[in-house]
């Protein structure tokens, strides 16, 4: 019970403060279950993530799906659902009745600016970990994936369903030959 | 009209992958094009306040469009119609991944996705990054922004602090430099 109840309030504390798009919740999910917690291992947090990509909807709502599932089967997965739709749910209901008030508002224009450093800063923090781990597995074919990756999504402007897709396509066949060279051996 | 709503929400979740922004047209298609339950004006509005609140776009917009309609009721059933479709499929693939993580061609499709995604985690923070320091129209320059993600990086990179105190204490520092200017 107690596990429910602390993953229910990491996770809106996460929904509550995560602005600017799926992958600041993502990055903030792997700090506190990752490598505070250490409830799920790096690995598993990047399956995850790559998951809730290939799904339709909001990536933040998917990955808390199934990381609450990792953590609690389906009770877990309930409990971080609502605890990561709770909060945008409430606030846009209230905010919706005065809207223009709010979005006006210097103050919280300021407020989301100053935001936006930090969050930068949380994303490259994460980014570092991640990267170093894929270097370090000393798979040269990876190394050049992640770079292309990068290029093509940052630079080239595709979209991401389809370098999921290459990716797999890849790690897929990559997976099969050299399971077969190994076996010649 | 509550079915209608419902319905849209629907097909709009189903639709949008590839996250927030990819859900935009969609919405716009059915909310001010095909019901006109919202003009233009207020549709962008609308994106506005999605994106100073926090929460994934698809989902404020459906409870947004849901309380205007026909108040929490309306907020609820949209917002339920936009969340049910990507929890089907997400629920589909993650018993699908759960059940065969350790056979050896999806260990071998993970190995594959891992890299792509460290990229897309780095492709939209370099983004953030770019906007904090250059502003929305890359135009301006701001040190202050430079000064706070650095010192975020490396406060994180050194010891473990909850980021979210940090986030709160650069919100913090610039609402403090914009009232003093």
């Amino acid at each position: 019970m107690k596990k429910y109840w602390k993953l229910f309030r990491i996770m809106f504390t996460l929904s509550l403060f995560t602005f600017g798009g799926g992958y600041v919740i993502v990055s903030l999910m792997k700090e506190r279950f990752v490598d505070k917690l250490k409830w799920i291992d790096e690995e598993e947090m990047l399956n995850i993530i790559a998951i809730a990509q290939s799904s339709p909807g909001a990536v933040a709502v998917n990955g808390s799906v199934l990381v609450g599932y990792k953590i609690g089967k389906m009770r877990g997965a309930a409990v971080s659902l609502i605890a990561t739709i709770l909060p945008p749910f409430l606030i846009i209901s209230i905010i919706s009745v005065g809207y223009s008030r709010f979005s006006e508002n210097p103050l919280v224009k300021a407020f989301l600016r100053g935001l936006q450093p930090a969050v930068a800063a949380v994303i490259a923090d994460v980014v570092v970990s991640l990267g170093i781990n894929v270097i370090k597995k000393k798979e040269v074919i990876y190394i050049i994936m992640m770079v292309l990756s990068f290029v093509v999504i940052y630079f080239g402007n595709v979209n991401v369903m389809f370098v999921i897709l290459v990716s797999a396509l890849i790690g897929f066949f990559y997976s099969r030959l050299s399971a077969k060279g190994e076996k010649r051996c | 009209m509550l079915g209608q709503l419902f319905l849209s929400f629907v097909s709009i979740g189903a639709l949008s992958f590839g996250g927030g922004l990819a859900a935009l047209p969609l919405i716009q298609q059915q909310v001010v094009i095909n019901h006109q339950w919202m003009s233009l004006t207020e549709f962008t509005n609308l994106i506005s306040i999605a994106e100073m609140t926090p929460g994934p776009i698809a989902i404020n917009s459906a409870t947004f469009v849901g309380m205007r309609l026909n108040s929490f009721t309306g907020a609820l059933i949209a917002t339920l119609g936009c969340l049910i479709p990507s929890l089907l499929f997400v629920v589909f693939l993650g018993f699908i991944y759960f059940r065969y993580k350790e056979l050896d061609w999806m260990k071998g499709i993970l190995a594959g996705l891992r890299p792509a995604i460290v990229a897309m985690i780095s492709s939209a923070g370099l983004s953030i990054f770019l906007l904090a320091i250059f502003g929305e129209a890359h135009d301006s320059f701001s040190i202050v922004s430079l000064i706070i993600f650095i010192a975020v990086f490396l406060i994180l990179r050194l010891k473990k602090i909850n980021p979210i105190i940090l986030l709160l204490l650069s919100g913090g520092i610039q609402v403090v430099i914009s009232s003093l200017m």
